[in-house]
């Protein structure tokens, strides 16, 4: 006699303590084994292309700062770069360097994240999450010193950064550089050579590379299956052809690859401080004739830039206005997240959330 | 070896529970001796004797203290300061308010009348309940008169409350956020320790001069 | 074998009863006794009732420790405080959980089978008090020696299963069904492991009584046979239901596990019974594997064995706050693949040894030490090689990450 099994299709709901942010999935598994998923989303569409077309260019960075909100700063300067590139305006060089800064401060704040949520994910009881949120913390704090803001900063203006940064933001800094280092070493030894986290993440949601390559799958996730590409270096915005830094790449596309790379980044980003530390200058942070109200005129201009999840770019058409007249974000998680189905078919249930917790999407980017 | 990785894991979490704790105890906070007499700034002896209750309880270390977390002056915080007699009622901010929570009702003052150079504000509401805190009013008010407050522990029972209105704007204490306003944070205000008294010596942000206008919006077109 | 006029407390409060012949040389402070030798058995029950009644009283307040206690160790190891506000350092938050769960509403399913669901948590928590009855904490203090001690102990931890079945049967909810044999599965597969170290331990005391396990440990066993000891504390840790084998609390982020449909009371009655059984192991292992109350002279039998039994508490809030969890299959791959045959080679070590040098002295027992701290090694190498994460996928690609300039 044999026995008659039957699928189940389950509801991860929407309010989920492991998916980040509002989203629904339809599993439909087999005994252990993942036969389809369905994701479905929307769930946090505020309609920010929309509200786009009806604010000017520099009320327009307030929206920017709460689509992807745990990376604001690299939003701001992806729509900032291409409102310059519409409107003509060069920007001053501190300005640039200032927020090469802030770009990759928000990268390692990013980065910790996702890591932190990723080994939640895996049932460690919140300690290496407190440990990089404890990291996360510092950088806040620089924020709230650079623009008053920890989280939605408006940091950004067409032209450069509004305001330079104060005294006390420069030893704050380089305190944190000093630190910095042991404490990835730290989550290092905690987490890399753990047997535990090595059994459940490795060879666990594979992606090959010519499968990213097919989806346009871009940041991280990509550079963790062995392809080399990273638009800071192939494509470079403001001064990042100055600096020298070098790009991890994984081999094989598993879930314990994606978690290293991410680490490595970290430790690239310092990198990147220390040099953005030495070269910048002093002088004004952004141009004087830079009006309040930007005219571009009439034309189009996308500049993608790396942010912490991926390629990130706006899109923007103005039509001679003080509103852009189409605003469209190309959001890095929405795309990445079009191959979860294939990642996760045929591993077991509750390794599902950990792939989805490694491929880091930010469900405010994905639905806008 | 199998199982050096748990090992190294265990030593890490090992290493972070005899070290210090990063919890900022706000509203209050328990101390022994040492910590409240610091707080009150006397030696223990002295505050002993001067507070006896308190100091038994510190021996114990029950002493209540309050505690705040670290705020810059930059911060962007939950009032408004506003300064009447710099507003003009031109309302730049309540145009160019993202989400146009500002509501401003002016009727011409009596000197001046043809010149119109200054409004007398009957209505000037700011409801906090839908504000963003973005600080676009801040950097749209060319005279300087709006700033950013640093306070936030605003909350109120009821959502009508939210609406700061013209006459609490006027009376509130006065401690002004450095957010765009570079003229105040070069004379080292600190706006947790004390209200700013005096206001008028400060100059205003600097402007684009005339040469500079001319260029870019005559010129260049 | 020791009999209950051995126990230090019981011949006080007895003889404080009992004016009979045995209590001439027993510690009085109040007189000798009211009742004559022909009612003693009278005497004999009160003294048991107010022995058990101390007990189980001092269970309750052990649990209303190790609760605030766990949370507070756990802030710690997060670089945090642990609950701080109520109370001075936050002791009365116990009295709060215990406020908060009595004052929900108390919902009972409709599809569910009543009996067997308000049977079960009972279940958790009664055969747990039970092994308290034959643990001696200190040296003449016990409530009763059974001459089966250790099974026992090992018999009523099979009723944990039991109860978590009963549960996930009684919620009436598919899903409570599927958590609750999900986690007999792994309760079942790791009382072998358990049983079979404990057969080490007999082995080398010749006895199953506890009192005899602890007096035959000249060096503590978890020195002596250090296999035996890491399989029972991985046996112990999963019969817990503590992480990194807490698939039955957490892993019901996906499916409701066996304790959804349970609210108030009744789920405070698991809640009580899962740490009393936390407490219950930590006390089996002090007394099985680190010496029970032996230790130097210098300060009375009963510290030793407090002390040996908080940091036993200490190492398995340490484990919950440092290892993420394993996955079902992984789970029993660990207990039929690994734990299993470490177990039996840990028997016929310790019987090989016993049968070389069968009354050893102290030279000889530091020899056997080292022998089994060879095998100890030497097994886990060929383990961890057989079983564990390999660093190259299948077809020899090998990984790495490489920095690309």
């Amino acid at each position: 006699m044999s026995i008659r099994t039957e699928p189940v299709t389950m509801n991860v709901g929407p309010i989920h303590p492991s998916t980040h942010g509002v989203f629904r999935m339809r599993v439909t598994f087999d005994g252990e084994e993942i036969i389809d998923v369905e994701p479905v989303i929307g769930y946090l569409h505020r309609g920010s292309e929309k509200l786009a077309e009806e604010r000017t260019y520099t009320q327009v960075v307030t929206l920017t700062d709460r689509m992807d909100y745990v990376a604001s700063m690299t939003n701001n300067q992806s729509y900032i770069l291409s409102v310059e590139k519409l409107a003509g305006i060069t920007p001053s060089p501190r300005g640039v360097w200032l927020r090469m800064i802030a770009s990759e401060l928000q990268r390692i704040a990013s980065h910790a994240v996702a890591n932190g949520f990723l080994i939640n994910d895996l049932g460690a009881w919140h300690t290496p999450l407190l440990y990089m949120l404890r990291e996360r913390e510092k950088i806040l704090e620089m924020f709230e010193m650079l623009c008053g803001a920890r989280i939605t900063n408006s940091y950004l203006r067409p032209g450069g950064v509004f305001m330079d940064a104060p005294d006390q933001f420069w030893p704050a800094l380089n305190r944190f550089l000093d630190e910095m280092p042991h404490r990835i070493d730290d989550i290092e030894n905690l987490l890399s050579t753990n047997e535990i986290v090595l059994i459940r993440t490795q060879n666990v949601g594979v992606l090959k590379k010519d499968e990213c390559l097919n989806a346009s799958i871009t940041g991280p996730v990509l550079r963790a299956s062995g392809v080399d590409w990273d638009l800071r270096h192939k494509n470079p915005y403001d001064y990042y052809d100055q600096i020298s830094f070098s790009r991890p790449l994984g081999e094989i596309g598993d879930n314990h690859d994606r978690f290293l790379v991410r680490i490595f980044e970290m430790r690239e980003s310092l990198k990147i401080l220390r040099q953005c530390i030495e070269n910048i200058q002093p002088g004004p942070v952004r141009p004087k004739e830079v009006p309040f109200l930007v005219r571009p005129p009439k034309g189009d201009s996308y500049v993608p830039i790396e942010s912490p999840k991926g390629e990130l770019g706006f899109y923007l058409v103005s039509d001679g206005g003080v509103s852009p007249f189409r605003c469209h974000v190309r959001a890095p998680s929405f795309i990445n997240l079009t191959l979860l189905r294939e990642m996760v078919l045929g591993d077991k249930i509750a390794d599902l959330f950990v792939t989805f917790g490694s491929l880091d999407v930010n469900m405010g980017e994905v639905d806008r | 070896m199998f199982g050096f990785g748990l090992i190294k894991g265990l030593w890490v979490t090992f290493k972070n529970l005899i070290g210090p704790t990063f919890t900022v105890q706000y509203p209050d906070k328990r101390v022994g001796l040492f910590k409240v007499a610091k707080y009150y700034k006397q030696n223990p002896f002295s505050f002993l004797k001067s507070h006896p209750i308190d100091g038994l309880k510190s021996i114990v270390g029950q002493a209540v203290i309050k505690e705040y977390p670290d705020q810059f002056p930059r911060f962007r915080g939950q009032e408004f300061n506003w300064y009447e007699d710099r507003c003009t009622g031109c309302a730049s901010c309540a145009k160019y308010c993202p989400l146009g929570i500002i509501e401003i009702e002016t009727h011409p003052g009596e000197n001046n009348i043809q010149e119109g150079t200054s409004y007398d504000i009957d209505v000037f509401d700011i409801d906090i309940g839908r504000c963003m805190f973005c600080g676009i009013c801040v950097e749209a008010c060319p005279f300087d008169a709006l700033h950013m407050g640093s306070g936030f522990e605003k909350a109120t029972e009821k959502r009508e409350e939210l609406v700061i209105a013209v006459d609490e704007l006027r009376s509130a204490d006065k401690r002004p956020s450095t957010w765009f306003r570079p003229q105040i944070e070069q004379s080292s205000y600190q706006p947790r320790d004390k209200e700013m008294d005096d206001f008028h010596d400060i100059g205003r942000h600097e402007k684009p001069t005339k040469e500079e206008l001319t260029e870019r919006w005559v010129n260049e077109r | 074998m020791n009999t209950v006029m051995d126990s230090v407390v019981f011949k006080f409060i007895y003889c404080h009863l009992v004016s009979s012949n045995e209590c001439v040389d027993s510690f009085r402070i109040l007189g000798s006794g009211f009742i004559s030798e022909k009612y003693s058995i009278i005497g004999f029950l009160i003294t048991s009732l107010i022995l058990i009644l101390i007990l189980i009283n001092g269970a309750l307040v052990g649990v209303l420790a190790l609760i605030w206690g766990e949370r507070r160790l756990i802030g710690r190891f997060q670089a945090r405080l642990g609950p701080n506000r109520w109370g001075p350092w936050g002791i009365f938050t116990p009295v709060a959980d215990a406020i908060k769960v009595m004052f929900k509403e108390d919902i009972s399913p409709r599809l569910s089978d009543k009996f067997v669901f308000v049977l079960a948590p009972v279940l958790m928590v009664i055969p747990v008090l039970m092994i308290f009855a034959v643990i001696p904490f200190g040296k003449a203090t016990f409530l009763t020696d059974l001459n089966v001690g250790v099974l026992f102990i090992l018999a009523i931890t099979s009723t944990n299963t039991l109860s978590v079945l009963m549960a996930g049967w009684g919620s009436g909810n598919r899903y409570g069904i599927i958590g609750g044999l999900r986690a007999v599965a792994m309760l079942l597969s790791y009382e072998i492991p358990m049983a079979l170290a404990a057969v080490g331990v007999i082995l080398m005391a010749g006895s199953l009584s506890i009192i005899k396990v602890i007096e035959s440990q000249t060096i503590p066993f978890a020195i002596f046979q250090p296999l035996g000891f890491l399989t029972f504390l991985i046996a112990a840790t999963a019969e817990l239901n503590r992480s990194p084998f807490d698939i039955t609390e957490a892993e019901s982020e996906l499916i409701a596990g066996y304790m959804t449909e349970y609210s108030s009371m009744k789920f405070g009655l698991f809640f009580l019974g899962e740490f009393m059984a936390t407490i219950a192991a930590s006390a089996v292992i002090v007394c099985l594997f680190l010496g029970g109350w032996r230790g130097p002279e210098i300060i009375p039998s009963h510290f030793w064995f407090l002390i040996k039994w908080i940091l036993m508490i200490c190492v398995f809030i340490w484990f919950r706050a440092t290892f993420p969890r394993l996955r079902v299959d992984q789970i029993m791959e660990l207990a039929w693949k690994a734990l299993f045959e470490l177990t039996l080679i840990n028997i016929l070590a310790v019987a090989i040894l016993m049968l070389i040098w069968p009354d050893p002295t102290i030279l000889e027992l530091w020899i056997m030490t080292g022998i089994n701290w060879i095998i100890f090694f030497v097994s886990l190498w060929i383990f961890g090689k057989l079983l564990g994460p390999k660093p190259e996928q299948k077809d020899g690609v090998s990984r790495k990450i490489v920095l690309q300039k």
